[in-house]
Protein backbone atom coordinates (compact mmCIF):
# COMPACT_ATOMS: atom_id res chain seq x y z
CA UNK A 1 0.00 0.00 0.00
CA UNK A 2 1.43 3.41 -1.19
CA UNK A 3 2.29 5.79 2.06
CA UNK A 4 0.28 9.26 1.50
CA UNK A 5 2.91 11.35 2.19
CA UNK A 6 1.02 14.47 2.57
CA UNK A 7 -0.21 13.13 5.58
CA UNK A 8 2.77 13.25 7.66
CA UNK A 9 2.05 17.00 8.27
CA UNK A 10 -1.17 16.62 10.25
CA UNK A 11 -0.16 12.85 11.83
CA UNK A 12 3.26 14.68 13.46
CA UNK A 13 1.28 17.55 14.44
CA UNK A 14 -1.05 15.66 16.20
CA UNK A 15 1.60 14.07 18.39
CA UNK A 16 2.98 17.51 19.23
CA UNK A 17 -0.73 19.25 19.65
CA UNK A 18 -1.04 16.29 22.26
CA UNK A 19 2.16 16.19 23.99
CA UNK A 20 3.86 19.46 23.97
CA UNK A 21 1.47 20.73 26.83
CA UNK A 22 2.97 17.89 28.91
CA UNK A 23 6.16 17.99 28.55
CA UNK A 24 6.24 21.61 29.23
CA UNK A 25 3.95 20.88 32.67
CA UNK A 26 6.67 18.07 33.33
CA UNK A 27 9.66 20.66 32.60
CA UNK A 28 8.03 23.25 35.09
CA UNK A 29 7.61 20.88 37.86
CA UNK A 30 11.36 20.68 37.82
CA UNK A 31 12.06 24.13 37.58
CA UNK A 32 14.23 25.62 40.79
CA UNK A 33 12.79 28.85 40.31
CA UNK A 34 9.73 30.14 42.15
CA UNK A 35 7.71 31.11 38.64
CA UNK A 36 5.61 28.50 37.26
CA UNK A 37 6.30 29.80 33.71
CA UNK A 38 10.06 30.21 33.34
CA UNK A 39 12.67 27.79 33.81
CA UNK A 40 15.54 28.55 35.86
CA UNK A 41 17.34 25.39 36.37
CA UNK A 42 16.65 21.58 37.98
CA UNK A 43 15.49 20.96 41.88
CA UNK A 44 13.31 18.80 43.34
CA UNK A 45 11.90 21.04 46.22
CA UNK A 46 8.64 21.44 44.76
CA UNK A 47 7.97 17.57 45.16
CA UNK A 48 9.21 18.24 48.87
CA UNK A 49 6.56 20.97 49.19
CA UNK A 50 4.20 18.75 47.63
CA UNK A 51 4.83 16.01 49.65
CA UNK A 52 4.19 18.63 52.67
CA UNK A 53 0.42 19.90 51.42
CA UNK A 54 -1.76 18.84 53.96
CA UNK A 55 -4.95 19.00 51.54
CA UNK A 56 -3.04 17.24 49.13
CA UNK A 57 -2.25 14.12 51.01
CA UNK A 58 -5.51 13.76 52.66
CA UNK A 59 -7.12 14.77 49.32
CA UNK A 60 -4.94 11.26 48.30
CA UNK A 61 -6.51 9.22 50.72
CA UNK A 62 -9.79 9.64 50.56
CA UNK A 63 -9.68 9.16 46.75
CA UNK A 64 -7.76 5.54 47.10
CA UNK A 65 -10.51 5.11 49.79
CA UNK A 66 -13.21 5.59 47.12
CA UNK A 67 -11.46 4.24 44.23
CA UNK A 68 -10.46 0.91 46.41
CA UNK A 69 -13.71 0.64 47.57
CA UNK A 70 -15.44 1.56 44.47
CA UNK A 71 -13.19 -1.04 42.59
CA UNK A 72 -14.46 -4.16 44.37
CA UNK A 73 -18.25 -3.34 44.44
CA UNK A 74 -18.22 -2.32 40.80
CA UNK A 75 -16.27 -5.49 39.93
CA UNK A 76 -18.55 -7.35 41.65
CA UNK A 77 -21.99 -6.07 40.63
CA UNK A 78 -20.69 -5.46 37.18
CA UNK A 79 -19.68 -8.79 36.52
CA UNK A 80 -22.88 -10.46 37.59
CA UNK A 81 -24.97 -8.05 35.88
CA UNK A 82 -22.67 -8.90 32.47
CA UNK A 83 -23.35 -12.75 32.94
CA UNK A 84 -27.28 -12.05 33.49
CA UNK A 85 -27.44 -10.43 30.80
CA UNK A 86 -25.64 -12.67 28.55
CA UNK A 87 -26.86 -15.87 30.03
CA UNK A 88 -30.38 -14.94 31.14
CA UNK A 89 -32.10 -12.68 29.47
CA UNK A 90 -32.24 -11.13 25.84
CA UNK A 91 -34.36 -7.60 26.74
CA UNK A 92 -32.84 -5.26 25.26
CA UNK A 93 -34.33 -2.04 28.09
CA UNK A 94 -31.92 -3.89 30.19
CA UNK A 95 -29.17 -3.47 28.14
CA UNK A 96 -30.02 -0.03 27.31
CA UNK A 97 -30.00 0.71 31.08
CA UNK A 98 -26.99 -1.42 31.81
CA UNK A 99 -25.11 1.10 29.02
CA UNK A 100 -26.95 4.63 29.92
CA UNK A 101 -23.96 5.77 33.02
CA UNK A 102 -21.72 5.32 30.11
CA UNK A 103 -22.96 7.83 27.50
CA UNK A 104 -25.05 9.86 30.15
CA UNK A 105 -23.15 13.28 30.58
CA UNK A 106 -21.15 12.92 33.99
CA UNK A 107 -22.83 16.49 35.40
CA UNK A 108 -26.43 15.31 34.57
CA UNK A 109 -25.70 11.99 37.05
CA UNK A 110 -24.24 14.45 39.69
CA UNK A 111 -27.17 16.31 39.96
CA UNK A 112 -29.50 13.40 39.97
CA UNK A 113 -27.52 11.84 42.70
CA UNK A 114 -27.36 14.97 44.74
CA UNK A 115 -31.32 15.89 44.18
CA UNK A 116 -31.57 11.70 45.58
CA UNK A 117 -29.38 12.22 48.29
CA UNK A 118 -31.21 15.44 49.43
CA UNK A 119 -34.47 14.13 48.94
CA UNK A 120 -33.57 11.27 51.39
CA UNK A 121 -31.82 12.99 53.56
CA UNK A 122 -28.25 11.41 53.47
CA UNK A 123 -25.62 13.27 54.75
CA UNK A 124 -22.72 13.70 52.39
CA UNK A 125 -19.02 12.07 52.22
CA UNK A 126 -16.91 9.74 51.23
CA UNK A 127 -19.67 7.06 51.55
CA UNK A 128 -22.12 9.21 49.04
CA UNK A 129 -19.19 9.78 46.53
CA UNK A 130 -18.68 5.90 46.54
CA UNK A 131 -22.40 4.78 45.86
CA UNK A 132 -22.20 7.28 42.73
CA UNK A 133 -18.38 6.44 41.16
CA UNK A 134 -20.39 2.40 41.51
CA UNK A 135 -22.73 3.72 39.01
CA UNK A 136 -20.74 4.21 35.89
CA UNK A 137 -17.60 1.54 37.40
CA UNK A 138 -20.61 -0.88 37.67
CA UNK A 139 -21.53 0.04 33.41
CA UNK A 140 -17.96 -0.27 32.32
CA UNK A 141 -17.15 -3.37 34.08
CA UNK A 142 -20.15 -4.98 32.70
CA UNK A 143 -19.40 -4.08 29.15
CA UNK A 144 -16.00 -4.96 29.28
CA UNK A 145 -16.75 -8.33 30.49
CA UNK A 146 -19.55 -8.63 28.19
CA UNK A 147 -17.17 -8.49 24.93
CA UNK A 148 -15.52 -11.88 26.59
CA UNK A 149 -18.65 -13.13 26.97
CA UNK A 150 -20.13 -12.69 23.83
CA UNK A 151 -16.68 -13.93 21.98
CA UNK A 152 -16.49 -17.36 24.51
CA UNK A 153 -18.85 -20.09 23.43
CA UNK A 154 -21.00 -21.55 26.24
CA UNK A 155 -20.25 -25.26 25.33
CA UNK A 156 -17.50 -25.39 28.24
CA UNK A 157 -20.60 -24.56 30.66
CA UNK A 158 -22.64 -26.73 28.82
CA UNK A 159 -20.29 -29.69 29.01
CA UNK A 160 -20.15 -28.70 32.75
CA UNK A 161 -24.06 -29.34 33.64
CA UNK A 162 -23.88 -32.43 31.45
CA UNK A 163 -21.44 -33.91 33.34
CA UNK A 164 -23.77 -32.57 36.36
CA UNK A 165 -21.88 -29.69 37.66
CA UNK A 166 -24.77 -27.30 39.05
CA UNK A 167 -25.08 -23.72 38.29
CA UNK A 168 -22.89 -22.17 41.13
CA UNK A 169 -20.24 -24.68 40.44
CA UNK A 170 -20.57 -24.38 36.96
CA UNK A 171 -20.24 -20.05 37.10
CA UNK A 172 -17.23 -20.20 39.93
CA UNK A 173 -15.23 -23.15 37.90
CA UNK A 174 -16.05 -22.63 34.40
CA UNK A 175 -17.33 -19.09 33.72
CA UNK A 176 -15.05 -17.14 35.94
CA UNK A 177 -11.55 -18.29 34.74
CA UNK A 178 -12.69 -18.20 31.64
CA UNK A 179 -13.56 -14.21 32.31
CA UNK A 180 -10.83 -13.43 34.56
CA UNK A 181 -8.75 -11.20 32.10
CA UNK A 182 -11.96 -9.18 31.51
CA UNK A 183 -12.74 -8.76 35.03
CA UNK A 184 -9.40 -7.77 35.39
CA UNK A 185 -9.42 -5.21 33.11
CA UNK A 186 -12.83 -4.35 34.12
CA UNK A 187 -11.54 -3.60 37.83
CA UNK A 188 -8.63 -1.82 36.64
CA UNK A 189 -11.08 0.75 34.73
CA UNK A 190 -13.23 1.13 37.34
CA UNK A 191 -10.08 2.26 39.45
CA UNK A 192 -8.72 4.64 37.16
CA UNK A 193 -12.14 6.01 36.35
CA UNK A 194 -12.65 6.56 39.87
CA UNK A 195 -9.93 7.84 40.49
CA UNK A 196 -9.58 10.68 37.93
CA UNK A 197 -13.66 11.05 38.75
CA UNK A 198 -13.96 15.33 38.91
CA UNK A 199 -17.65 16.07 38.58
CA UNK A 200 -19.67 13.36 40.19
CA UNK A 201 -17.19 13.85 43.37
CA UNK A 202 -17.41 17.91 43.06
CA UNK A 203 -20.95 17.51 43.44
CA UNK A 204 -21.71 14.50 45.80
CA UNK A 205 -18.54 14.90 48.57
CA UNK A 206 -18.74 16.46 51.85
CA UNK A 207 -16.65 20.07 51.89
CA UNK A 208 -14.76 18.73 54.59
CA UNK A 209 -13.70 15.30 53.11
CA UNK A 210 -12.90 16.38 49.14
CA UNK A 211 -11.45 13.71 46.91
CA UNK A 212 -7.89 14.88 45.56
CA UNK A 213 -9.53 15.74 41.91
CA UNK A 214 -12.09 18.35 43.97
CA UNK A 215 -8.34 19.51 46.05
CA UNK A 216 -7.01 19.87 42.68
CA UNK A 217 -9.54 22.19 40.91
CA UNK A 218 -9.95 24.26 43.80
CA UNK A 219 -5.46 24.80 43.96
CA UNK A 220 -5.79 25.34 39.97
CA UNK A 221 -8.67 27.61 40.33
CA UNK A 222 -6.55 30.04 42.27
CA UNK A 223 -4.22 30.39 39.74
CA UNK A 224 -0.80 28.34 38.84
CA UNK A 225 1.86 26.95 41.22
CA UNK A 226 4.67 24.88 40.53
CA UNK A 227 3.25 22.71 43.15
CA UNK A 228 0.45 21.85 41.13
CA UNK A 229 3.22 21.11 38.42
CA UNK A 230 5.38 18.24 40.19
CA UNK A 231 1.55 16.89 41.14
CA UNK A 232 0.51 16.97 37.62
CA UNK A 233 3.79 15.16 36.88
CA UNK A 234 3.02 12.47 39.61
CA UNK A 235 -0.30 11.87 38.80
CA UNK A 236 0.90 11.68 34.76
CA UNK A 237 3.69 9.17 35.32
CA UNK A 238 0.91 6.98 37.58
CA UNK A 239 -1.27 6.85 34.51
CA UNK A 240 1.23 6.22 31.84
CA UNK A 241 2.49 2.76 33.79
CA UNK A 242 -0.73 1.88 34.51
CA UNK A 243 -2.01 2.35 30.82
CA UNK A 244 1.10 0.65 29.99
CA UNK A 245 1.20 -1.99 32.48
CA UNK A 246 -2.57 -2.46 30.86
CA UNK A 247 -1.78 -2.70 27.36
CA UNK A 248 0.99 -5.09 28.04
CA UNK A 249 -1.31 -7.68 30.22
CA UNK A 250 -3.90 -7.28 27.55
CA UNK A 251 -0.96 -8.26 24.56
CA UNK A 252 0.07 -11.07 27.07
CA UNK A 253 -3.55 -12.82 27.32
CA UNK A 254 -4.09 -12.32 24.14
CA UNK A 255 -1.02 -14.30 23.33
CA UNK A 256 -1.93 -16.88 25.57
CA UNK A 257 -5.46 -17.59 24.26
CA UNK B 1 -10.11 -31.76 35.57
CA UNK B 2 -7.58 -34.04 34.14
CA UNK B 3 -7.03 -34.79 30.49
CA UNK B 4 -8.12 -38.34 30.52
CA UNK B 5 -11.67 -37.57 31.39
CA UNK B 6 -11.73 -34.89 29.08
CA UNK B 7 -10.44 -37.40 26.44
CA UNK B 8 -13.08 -39.87 27.65
CA UNK B 9 -16.23 -37.04 26.98
CA UNK B 10 -14.89 -36.53 23.66
CA UNK B 11 -14.72 -39.90 22.38
CA UNK B 12 -17.76 -41.17 24.29
CA UNK B 13 -20.25 -40.97 21.91
CA UNK B 14 -23.35 -38.56 22.92
CA UNK B 15 -26.17 -40.70 25.41
CA UNK B 16 -29.39 -40.80 23.45
CA UNK B 17 -31.40 -42.11 26.31
CA UNK B 18 -31.22 -41.55 30.23
CA UNK B 19 -32.78 -38.20 32.29
CA UNK B 20 -33.48 -34.68 30.54
CA UNK B 21 -30.20 -32.30 31.17
CA UNK B 22 -30.88 -30.17 33.79
CA UNK B 23 -29.76 -27.13 31.95
CA UNK B 24 -32.65 -27.35 29.60
CA UNK B 25 -35.43 -26.90 32.60
CA UNK B 26 -37.01 -23.69 32.01
CA UNK B 27 -39.09 -23.47 35.02
CA UNK B 28 -38.32 -21.75 38.52
CA UNK B 29 -34.76 -22.56 39.34
CA UNK B 30 -33.62 -21.02 35.78
CA UNK B 31 -35.90 -17.40 36.76
CA UNK B 32 -33.82 -18.01 40.45
CA UNK B 33 -30.48 -18.00 38.63
CA UNK B 34 -31.51 -15.26 36.52
CA UNK B 35 -32.33 -13.56 39.34
CA UNK B 36 -28.82 -13.86 41.18
CA UNK B 37 -26.99 -12.35 38.58
CA UNK B 38 -28.76 -9.65 37.76
CA UNK B 39 -30.61 -8.79 40.58
CA UNK B 40 -28.07 -6.75 42.46
CA UNK B 41 -26.95 -4.68 39.78
CA UNK B 42 -29.98 -3.54 38.01
CA UNK B 43 -31.57 -3.04 41.79
CA UNK B 44 -28.59 -0.65 41.94
CA UNK B 45 -29.03 0.90 39.00
CA UNK B 46 -32.86 1.51 39.21
CA UNK B 47 -31.90 3.27 43.33
CA UNK B 48 -29.24 5.24 42.01
CA UNK B 49 -29.30 5.60 38.36
CA UNK B 50 -32.99 5.52 37.59
CA UNK B 51 -35.08 7.55 40.64
CA UNK B 52 -32.22 10.10 40.62
CA UNK B 53 -33.01 10.81 36.59
CA UNK B 54 -36.48 10.32 36.97
CA UNK B 55 -36.22 12.94 40.40
CA UNK B 56 -34.54 15.45 38.17
CA UNK B 57 -36.48 15.68 35.38
CA UNK B 58 -39.60 15.65 37.22
CA UNK B 59 -38.23 18.77 39.11
CA UNK B 60 -38.05 20.75 35.96
CA UNK B 61 -41.95 20.97 36.40
CA UNK B 62 -42.21 21.87 39.97
CA UNK B 63 -41.16 25.78 41.56
CA UNK B 64 -38.72 27.10 43.52
CA UNK B 65 -39.03 27.20 47.13
CA UNK B 66 -38.28 30.34 48.68
CA UNK B 67 -35.69 29.54 50.32
CA UNK B 68 -34.01 26.89 48.11
CA UNK B 69 -36.03 24.08 48.31
CA UNK B 70 -38.40 22.96 45.50
CA UNK B 71 -42.17 23.56 45.86
CA UNK B 72 -44.24 20.69 44.65
CA UNK B 73 -46.84 22.80 42.35
CA UNK B 74 -46.68 21.62 38.58
CA UNK B 75 -45.47 25.20 36.52
CA UNK B 76 -44.85 25.51 33.01
CA UNK B 77 -42.44 28.59 33.85
CA UNK B 78 -38.66 26.59 33.82
CA UNK B 79 -39.71 26.35 30.22
CA UNK B 80 -40.63 29.80 29.36
CA UNK B 81 -37.36 30.97 31.25
CA UNK B 82 -35.67 28.81 29.27
CA UNK B 83 -36.70 30.53 26.28
CA UNK B 84 -35.40 34.01 27.44
CA UNK B 85 -32.60 35.00 25.59
CA UNK B 86 -30.45 35.44 28.34
CA UNK B 87 -30.37 31.44 28.75
CA UNK B 88 -31.12 30.50 25.21
CA UNK B 89 -27.93 32.00 23.99
CA UNK B 90 -26.14 30.34 26.52
CA UNK B 91 -27.64 26.66 25.37
CA UNK B 92 -27.33 28.14 21.91
CA UNK B 93 -23.55 29.23 22.14
CA UNK B 94 -22.82 25.41 23.95
CA UNK B 95 -24.18 23.98 20.93
CA UNK B 96 -22.35 26.39 18.86
CA UNK B 97 -18.69 25.65 20.40
CA UNK B 98 -19.07 21.99 20.99
CA UNK B 99 -19.90 21.94 17.17
CA UNK B 100 -16.54 23.94 16.06
CA UNK B 101 -15.09 21.41 18.48
CA UNK B 102 -16.49 18.31 16.53
CA UNK B 103 -15.65 19.17 13.40
CA UNK B 104 -11.95 20.76 13.82
CA UNK B 105 -11.23 17.31 15.72
CA UNK B 106 -12.60 15.44 12.60
CA UNK B 107 -10.66 17.57 10.86
CA UNK B 108 -7.19 16.58 12.51
CA UNK B 109 -8.66 13.27 13.68
CA UNK B 110 -9.07 11.55 10.03
CA UNK B 111 -5.60 11.91 8.57
CA UNK B 112 -4.19 11.08 11.71
CA UNK B 113 -5.94 8.28 12.40
CA UNK B 114 -5.67 7.08 8.21
CA UNK B 115 -1.71 7.25 9.00
CA UNK B 116 -2.12 5.24 11.92
CA UNK B 117 -3.89 2.91 9.75
CA UNK B 118 -1.50 2.73 6.92
CA UNK B 119 1.54 2.10 9.65
CA UNK B 120 3.16 -1.06 9.72
CA UNK B 121 1.76 -3.32 12.93
CA UNK B 122 4.24 -2.69 15.24
CA UNK B 123 4.30 0.95 15.21
CA UNK B 124 0.37 0.75 14.54
CA UNK B 125 0.23 0.10 18.37
CA UNK B 126 2.68 2.45 19.55
CA UNK B 127 0.92 5.07 17.42
CA UNK B 128 -2.46 4.11 19.45
CA UNK B 129 -1.16 3.91 22.77
CA UNK B 130 0.22 7.47 22.17
CA UNK B 131 -3.05 8.99 21.14
CA UNK B 132 -4.77 7.27 24.32
CA UNK B 133 -2.07 8.20 26.67
CA UNK B 134 -2.90 10.98 27.66
CA UNK B 135 -6.61 10.53 27.39
CA UNK B 136 -6.25 8.60 30.71
CA UNK B 137 -4.60 11.22 32.13
CA UNK B 138 -6.41 13.29 34.91
CA UNK B 139 -8.83 15.69 33.11
CA UNK B 140 -7.79 18.75 35.27
CA UNK B 141 -4.66 18.42 34.91
CA UNK B 142 -4.58 18.11 31.06
CA UNK B 143 -7.02 21.04 31.26
CA UNK B 144 -4.17 23.11 33.81
CA UNK B 145 -1.59 22.23 31.46
CA UNK B 146 -2.86 24.84 28.70
CA UNK B 147 -3.07 27.38 31.51
CA UNK B 148 0.82 27.31 31.89
CA UNK B 149 0.89 27.40 28.28
CA UNK B 150 -1.16 30.12 27.55
CA UNK B 151 -1.79 32.66 30.66
CA UNK B 152 -0.63 36.47 30.72
CA UNK B 153 2.69 35.68 32.08
CA UNK B 154 2.45 31.93 30.77
CA UNK B 155 5.30 29.40 29.47
CA UNK B 156 4.15 30.71 25.74
CA UNK B 157 4.64 34.79 26.36
CA UNK B 158 7.67 34.24 28.30
CA UNK B 159 9.46 32.73 25.14
CA UNK B 160 7.70 35.04 22.86
CA UNK B 161 9.39 37.64 24.98
CA UNK B 162 12.40 36.08 25.51
CA UNK B 163 12.92 36.10 21.98
CA UNK B 164 11.86 39.54 21.30
CA UNK B 165 8.73 38.67 19.01
CA UNK B 166 6.24 41.27 21.31
CA UNK B 167 6.81 43.23 24.35
CA UNK B 168 3.85 42.92 26.00
CA UNK B 169 2.06 39.41 26.79
CA UNK B 170 -0.65 38.77 24.52
CA UNK B 171 -4.08 37.56 26.02
CA UNK B 172 -4.31 34.04 24.62
CA UNK B 173 -6.64 32.79 27.02
CA UNK B 174 -10.08 33.39 28.53
CA UNK B 175 -11.90 33.45 24.94
CA UNK B 176 -13.84 31.10 22.63
CA UNK B 177 -10.83 30.02 21.21
CA UNK B 178 -9.04 28.44 24.30
CA UNK B 179 -12.46 26.48 24.70
CA UNK B 180 -12.37 25.32 21.98
CA UNK B 181 -8.83 24.28 21.96
CA UNK B 182 -9.36 22.64 25.09
CA UNK B 183 -12.29 20.44 24.20
CA UNK B 184 -10.25 19.36 20.77
CA UNK B 185 -7.44 18.69 23.46
CA UNK B 186 -9.37 16.94 25.69
CA UNK B 187 -11.59 14.58 23.36
CA UNK B 188 -9.16 14.27 20.23
CA UNK B 189 -8.54 10.72 21.33
CA UNK B 190 -12.22 9.99 21.34
CA UNK B 191 -12.45 10.87 17.78
CA UNK B 192 -9.31 9.64 16.88
CA UNK B 193 -10.39 5.42 17.89
CA UNK B 194 -13.34 4.80 16.29
CA UNK B 195 -12.27 6.61 13.21
CA UNK B 196 -8.98 4.02 12.80
CA UNK B 197 -11.51 1.62 13.82
CA UNK B 198 -13.29 1.92 10.12
CA UNK B 199 -10.36 2.74 8.25
CA UNK B 200 -8.61 -0.02 9.45
CA UNK B 201 -11.46 -2.07 8.63
CA UNK B 202 -11.62 -1.26 4.81
CA UNK B 203 -10.44 -3.75 2.04
CA UNK B 204 -7.77 -2.17 0.58
CA UNK B 205 -8.22 -3.75 -2.65
CA UNK B 206 -11.15 -1.35 -2.92
CA UNK B 207 -8.80 1.50 -3.12
CA UNK B 208 -6.30 -0.11 -5.52
CA UNK B 209 -9.18 -1.27 -7.78
CA UNK B 210 -10.22 2.19 -7.32
CA UNK B 211 -6.19 3.41 -8.83
CA UNK B 212 -6.27 0.91 -11.23
CA UNK B 213 -9.20 2.64 -12.42
CA UNK B 214 -7.64 5.36 -13.06
CA UNK B 215 -8.89 7.76 -9.99
CA UNK B 216 -6.53 9.87 -8.92
CA UNK B 217 -5.53 9.56 -4.74
CA UNK B 218 -8.18 12.43 -3.98
CA UNK B 219 -11.37 10.64 -6.01
CA UNK B 220 -10.12 7.59 -4.45
CA UNK B 221 -10.67 9.07 -0.86
CA UNK B 222 -13.78 11.13 -1.84
CA UNK B 223 -15.20 8.64 -3.79
CA UNK B 224 -14.28 5.55 -2.01
CA UNK B 225 -12.72 5.62 1.62
CA UNK B 226 -14.60 8.39 2.76
CA UNK B 227 -17.89 7.06 1.97
CA UNK B 228 -16.94 3.44 3.42
CA UNK B 229 -15.85 5.35 6.79
CA UNK B 230 -19.00 7.38 7.64
CA UNK B 231 -19.98 5.21 10.16
CA UNK B 232 -16.98 5.61 12.08
CA UNK B 233 -16.54 9.18 11.56
CA UNK B 234 -20.79 9.52 13.13
CA UNK B 235 -19.13 7.70 16.26
CA UNK B 236 -15.97 9.56 16.99
CA UNK B 237 -18.43 12.90 16.11
CA UNK B 238 -20.76 11.85 18.80
CA UNK B 239 -18.33 11.00 21.40
CA UNK B 240 -16.61 14.73 20.86
CA UNK B 241 -19.46 16.39 20.85
CA UNK B 242 -21.14 14.94 23.56
CA UNK B 243 -18.73 15.79 26.63
CA UNK B 244 -17.92 18.94 24.88
CA UNK B 245 -21.60 20.39 25.24
CA UNK B 246 -22.03 19.65 28.67
CA UNK B 247 -18.58 20.58 29.75
CA UNK B 248 -18.44 22.59 32.50
CA UNK B 249 -14.67 22.89 33.43
CA UNK B 250 -13.21 23.61 29.85
CA UNK B 251 -14.99 27.07 29.82
CA UNK B 252 -14.62 27.91 33.68
CA UNK B 253 -11.05 27.32 33.47
CA UNK B 254 -9.71 28.30 30.52
CA UNK B 255 -12.97 30.53 29.03
CA UNK B 256 -12.71 32.97 32.27
CA UNK B 257 -15.38 31.72 34.87
CA UNK B 258 -18.38 33.74 33.45
CA UNK B 259 -21.54 30.75 32.52
CA UNK B 260 -20.66 30.50 28.48
CA UNK B 261 -21.75 27.02 28.26
CA UNK B 262 -24.91 25.73 29.56
CA UNK B 263 -22.79 23.17 31.74
CA UNK B 264 -21.47 25.88 33.77
CA UNK B 265 -25.66 27.07 33.65
CA UNK B 266 -26.47 23.89 35.46
CA UNK B 267 -24.00 24.09 37.83
CA UNK B 268 -24.60 27.45 39.18
CA UNK B 269 -28.25 26.86 39.30
CA UNK B 270 -27.50 23.81 41.82
CA UNK B 271 -24.92 25.00 43.73
CA UNK B 272 -25.27 29.00 43.79
CA UNK B 273 -28.86 30.27 43.16
CA UNK B 274 -30.14 26.94 44.36
CA UNK B 275 -32.75 27.11 41.82
CA UNK B 276 -33.15 23.21 41.56
CA UNK B 277 -35.66 22.99 39.71
CA UNK B 278 -34.61 25.40 36.69
CA UNK B 279 -31.10 23.59 36.83
CA UNK B 280 -33.39 20.25 36.12
CA UNK B 281 -35.22 21.86 33.43
CA UNK B 282 -31.75 22.82 31.83
CA UNK B 283 -30.63 19.32 32.29
CA UNK B 284 -33.66 18.02 30.57
CA UNK B 285 -32.49 20.57 27.30
CA UNK B 286 -29.34 19.19 27.34
CA UNK B 287 -30.72 15.22 27.42
CA UNK B 288 -32.96 16.20 25.18
CA UNK B 289 -30.13 17.31 22.61
CA UNK B 290 -27.98 14.40 22.94
CA UNK B 291 -31.26 11.68 22.94
CA UNK B 292 -31.75 14.04 19.47
CA UNK B 293 -28.30 13.56 18.21
CA UNK B 294 -28.12 9.63 19.30
CA UNK B 295 -31.34 8.85 17.84
CA UNK B 296 -30.36 10.85 14.54
CA UNK B 297 -26.74 8.72 14.71
CA UNK B 298 -29.01 5.54 15.04
CA UNK B 299 -31.25 6.65 11.95
CA UNK B 300 -28.48 7.69 9.83
CA UNK B 301 -26.02 4.76 10.66
CA UNK B 302 -29.02 2.41 9.70
CA UNK B 303 -29.83 4.22 6.74
CA UNK B 304 -26.50 4.04 5.64
CA UNK B 305 -25.91 0.00 6.07
CA UNK B 306 -28.90 -0.01 3.72
CA UNK B 307 -27.59 1.69 0.76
Amino acid sequence: MRKPRLLHVPFWLTYVFLYAPIVVLVAMSVNSGDSPYSFDGFSLKWYGALAQNEDIREGLVNTLIVALATTVLATVLGTLLAVGMARYTRSRTLDAIGLLPAVLPDLVLAIGLLVLYSAVQMTLGLHSVLLAHVVFGMAFVAAVVRTRLSHGDTTLEEASRDLGAGAVTTFLRITLPQLAPGIAAGALLAFTLSVDEFVIAFFTSAPTEPTLPVVIYSMVRFGVTPEINALATLLLAVSFTVVIAAQRMTRLTESLS
Amino acid sequence: MSTTKEHDVATRPAPREGPRRPRRTRGSGRFFAGLVFLGPGLTYLIVLLMIPLALVLSYSIFQRGRFGGVVYEPTGENFTRLLDPLYLDVVLGSLKLATIATLIALLVGYPTAYMIAMLPRKWKTIALVAIVLPFWTNFLVRVYAWIVLLSGPGVVNTALIDLGLIDEPLEFLYNQGTIVTGLVYSYLPLMVLPLYAAIEKLDPTLREASANLGARPARTFFSVTLPLTVPGVLTGCLFVFVPSFGNFIIPELLGGGRSIMVGNLIRDQFLKARDWPFGATLALALVAVLVALLLAQAWAARRYSRA
